[in-house]
């Protein structure tokens, strides 16, 4: 069935067809136009979700937390500072493991205060145990919602899926859309049936309990396990949601990487812009190409250290600074996990696009005309920058 | 930068205006009629009277790019003060055009574009939306002023299927779906190309 919707309207359709038990919906800023959108269904009686407003972003996790503890299905939508004040709740709910889906429409966090795109909100929540799943248009934010409950539930690693999308740029820009048949979203997202729940009375537990010394680190490793376990079952899920849809998704996408020299590492809309550049450059016998990672959480560090292993020199680009004073957390990951290969690529990072600072074709192809110079000359110059930052005189 | 055989579009209007809206109608009816489409705002400190920036690309392939456009092939103005503080031809192409809301001819509006020698194209849109729908609402107008003056899509074919999305996002109230054709057909016989 072919559409046009934006980001928003796409994960909200999503929503309807999958008909999830409760809805934690913060009504307003910094939330997204997905509850909005999806109060509407609610009205008109075509879900029959259980849709709880709650006065903060706290208290929708919380409510996602104690839905999906019961055994429902629980869902949320967020943005920006709106993540940042559920942040406490979001370690709850992967350590608890508790599957909730959170659809994050990725936008700066302030100061100073801006509402744009960039991926400073769910990159400061990659620590807390939650899978995330990156997309780079309409289409994938509506195909990666869709996988994140199979992936989720699933018993071997039952953590919670943050499904991102780039606000504004994704979140509200109308483009073509392939919507899936609702019989065939249900079939494939299947009832939710946990094992154990806390209303369950064969076998009543607790959830959320103190955890002492001698027990709380086997715990950690459990969750950590399970993250490694998450790899293979969102291959698992790609390759079934590939039968359903025709579309192909792995941990990350390789873009003319087959003979690439020269190549870039990024995330979301930019690597659309970014294939641009690269066809561009390509049609010049410049063999460029481009790595988007989709998966973030688990990182697919030996995955990129394979994909990257033949080129020469690579830019990682980070879309929220880090303040680690050593580059983005994208360039931290990919430089890590080139570490074990024989002969690496020449390495550098590129913030770029903070609070919605837009990026060009012609932005990435001067990237790629830095890595042809560091290709030959060997020289890396500066290992981290930041793109089409202002000299101190322009800025005066 | 554009592919062959994309047509980008720039809108200029101020917040409350519309032009938000007539920018993700017409990706929708583009979309609607077999061509692929990105209609989007560019969000920043918006809010009533505000200067506001919107931009389509339709394309018979699907576009990846994400960015701004700068090189716009058609400029749409919703609001003739605007003319004064924006640049709004800055990197319009030669062989573009820009439409206005504007009682005035292209004659008279050609010395307020800083030096743009293409096409200039006016509407009344006001007076248009005042007349037929009772209410300043210039957005439809300059919708189908941009179908007539870019011929981006077919104008019968771009009529047929903007009343098949009206009675989708009209559903509500389909007493506005006739004013809202009429006021298109009128639009699209008034524009004026100089």
């Amino acid at each position: 069935m072919s559409d046009r919707l934006s980001g928003n309207e796409a994960v909200a359709y999503a929503l309807k067809q999958i008909n999830p038990d409760v809805m934690g919906a913060f009504p307003i800023t910094p939330s997204t136009e997905i509850p909005e959108y999806f109060a509407q269904y609610v009205a008109d009686g075509e879900v029959n979700t259980e849709y709880v407003t709650v006065e903060s972003e706290h208290s929708s996790m919380s409510v996602c937390i104690a839905a999906q503890a019961a055994g429902a299905r629980a869902v949320c939508a967020t943005s920006s500072a709106g993540l940042a004040l559920m942040y406490e709740l979001l370690y709850i709910a992967a350590s608890c493991r508790l599957p909730v889906t959170l659809a994050c429409v990725n936008r700066a966090l302030s100061g100073p205060i801006n509402i744009n795109n960039d991926h400073s909100d769910s990159m400061g929540a990659r620590d807390t145990g939650w899978i995330q799943i990156y997309a780079e248009n309409n289409q994938e934010a509506y195909d990666n919602f869709l996988m994140a409950m199979p992936i989720g539930e699933t018993p071997s690693v039952r953590l919670p899926v943050m499904t991102c999308m780039d606000g504004f740029i994704t979140s509200h820009a109308v483009e073509n859309i392939e919507l899936l048949e609702t019989e065939v979203v249900r079939k494939f997202i299947g009832e939710y049936n946990p094992e154990n729940y806390l209303l369950k009375k064969e076998n009543p537990l607790a959830v959320g309990p103190y955890d002492v010394s001698p027990y709380y680190m086997e715990h950690k490793v459990l969750e950590a396990e399970a993250m490694k376990a998450a790899k293979a079952r969102i291959l698992e899920v790609a390759t079934e949601f590939e039968k359903i849809s025709g579309r192909r998704y792995g941990l990350f996408e390789e873009y003319r990487m087959e003979d690439a020299e020269l190549a870039l590492v990024l995330i979301g809309s930019t690597a659309g812009t970014a294939k641009a550049a690269v066809d561009k450059l390509r049609e010049d016998g410049v063999k460029a190409g481009l790595i988007k990672i989709r998966v973030f959480r688990p990182f697919p560090g030996e995955e990129l250290a394979r994909a990257l292993a033949n080129t020469k020199a690579v830019a990682v680009m980070d879309k929220s600074e880090g303040f680690s004073a050593n580059g983005g957390p994208l360039f931290a990951e990919t430089r890590s996990a080139l570490y074990d290969l024989k002969e690496r690529p020449y390495l550098i990072d590129i913030v770029y696009g903070l609070g919605g600072r837009d990026v060009k074709t012609e932005d990435i192809e001067k990237v790629f005309g830095r890595l042809a110079n560091i290709a030959a000359t060997g020289e890396i110059g500066p290992v981290y920058t930041h793109m089409g930052q202002r000299s101190k005189e322009e800025n005066a | 930068m554009a592919t062959n055989g994309m047509v980008e579009i720039r809108w200029h209007g101020r917040g409350g205006q519309g032009a938000k809206s007539a920018c993700l109608l017409l990706a929708d009816v583009a979309g609607l009629g077999g061509k692929f489409v990105q209609g989007f705002p560019e969000y920043g400190p918006e809010r009533m009277g505000a200067p506001i920036t919107a931009y389509n690309r339709i394309s018979e392939k699907r576009c990846t790019i994400h960015s701004n456009i700068y090189y716009p092939d058609y400029v749409i103005v919703v609001d003739e003060s605007l003319l004064d503080g924006i640049d709004v031809t800055g990197g319009l192409k030669e062989g573009g055009a820009i439409i206005i809301n504007t009682p005035s001819s292209p004659q008279e509006m050609r010395p307020r574009l800083r030096g743009w020698t293409g096409k200039v194209c006016t509407i009344d849109a006001r007076r248009i939306s005042e007349e037929i729908l009772g209410k300043n609402l210039p957005n439809t107008p300059m919708l189908a002023a941009a179908i007539k003056v870019s011929g981006v899509l077919d104008a019968e074919r771009f009529l047929v299927d903007i009343e098949e999305s009206f009675k989708h996002k009209f559903a509500d109230k389909p007493e506005v779906i006739e004013g809202n054709m009429v006021t298109l057909r009128k639009s699209m016989a008034e524009v004026q190309v100089g």
